[in-house]
């Protein structure tokens, strides 16, 4: 998996494309997570656009990378889930655990 | 020249079965996927079948490596699949110690909801009709799964059944 990061408006984005994976996906998504709050990012926002599948082991480093950024007093805020993450998301009853957007303009004025 | 597979693409084609050994290495899961999608392939299942079996054979591949081998990576992890009817079988055994099913979390419930771990089975569960687990006492744990194949999602057929 690949992750680009850009920041707009306060906000840190993260571009995941690929697969969020066990091993190897889901390690580059902690490790993403947490350069973005050494640099201190408080805002971030996870663009799951490009993901092409996602396993149990990235399910449970989204929810981990979520609880994470909370307990720091941060803000994690997904974006563009594609069909089959969202089902995922859905099956485990974690879709609502998230603050999904999908426009980004709407998601960096929700911070 | 380009190859024709002779087949008519309504028609179901032959899966054919294989056996793969994989030393315990998440990136030979990916092996595992390039050969389980190579066999699906002969078969006419709609993209959205084809990805769930995909993740499900994901789940046991990577919990045999993880929670059954250890991460072991000279321990073997065994995938076989074979259509059997109309029944997709895939069995994936490992060299581990097994584990109490009893024990498998509730991925559901609100205590374990913001849990990092704890839901590849409950996946699988969901995505295949049918897992069981044999204990083989020192031969280490067989995971069986199940799917049936042939039914079309609703709408995308015109067998005239209603």
């Amino acid at each position: 998996m690949r992750v680009n990061v850009r920041q707009r408006e306060g906000v840190t984005i993260l571009d995941l494309k690929g697969k969020i994976t066990i091993g190897v996906g889901d390690v580059a998504l902690r490790d993403a997570i947490h350069e973005a709050l050494s640099a201190g990012a408080m805002k971030i926002l996870v663009n799951l656009e490009d993901v092409s599948t996602i396993d149990s082991s990235g399910v449970g480093e989204l929810v981990s990378s979520y609880t994470t950024v909370t307990n720091r007093g941060g803000k994690l805020r997904l974006l563009n889930l594609p069909p089959k993450v969202a089902d995922i998301l859905q099956i485990t009853q974690l879709i609502t655990v998230f603050d999904v957007y999908e426009d980004e303009d709407e998601a960096i004025r929700s911070f | 020249m380009l190859l024709d597979s002779g087949a008519d693409a309504t028609m179901p084609a032959e899966i054919l079965p294989f056996q793969l050994t994989i030393g315990s290495r998440f990136e030979n899961i990916e092996l595992v996927q390039a050969v389980l999608s190579d066999a699906l392939s002969a078969y006419d299942l709609d993209d959205e079948s084809r990805h769930w079996i995909d993740l499900a054979v994901r789940e046991a591949v990577a919990n045999a490596i993880k929670h059954g081998n250890r991460l072991e990576a000279d321990k073997r992890v065994e995938i076989d699949l074979e259509l059997t009817g109309q029944e997709l079988v895939i069995r994936v055994r490992d060299e581990g110690e097994g584990f109490d099913p009893e024990r498998i979390m509730d991925p559901l419930a609100p205590e374990n909801r913001l849990r990092p771990n704890g839901r590849g089975i409950f996946y699988m569960q969901k995505f295949m009709d049918e897992i069981g687990y044999d204990f083989r006492p020192g031969r280490g744990t067989e995971l069986t799964l199940r799917k049936r194949l042939g039914t079309r999602p609703e709408g995308a057929g015109s067998s005239g059944e209603h």
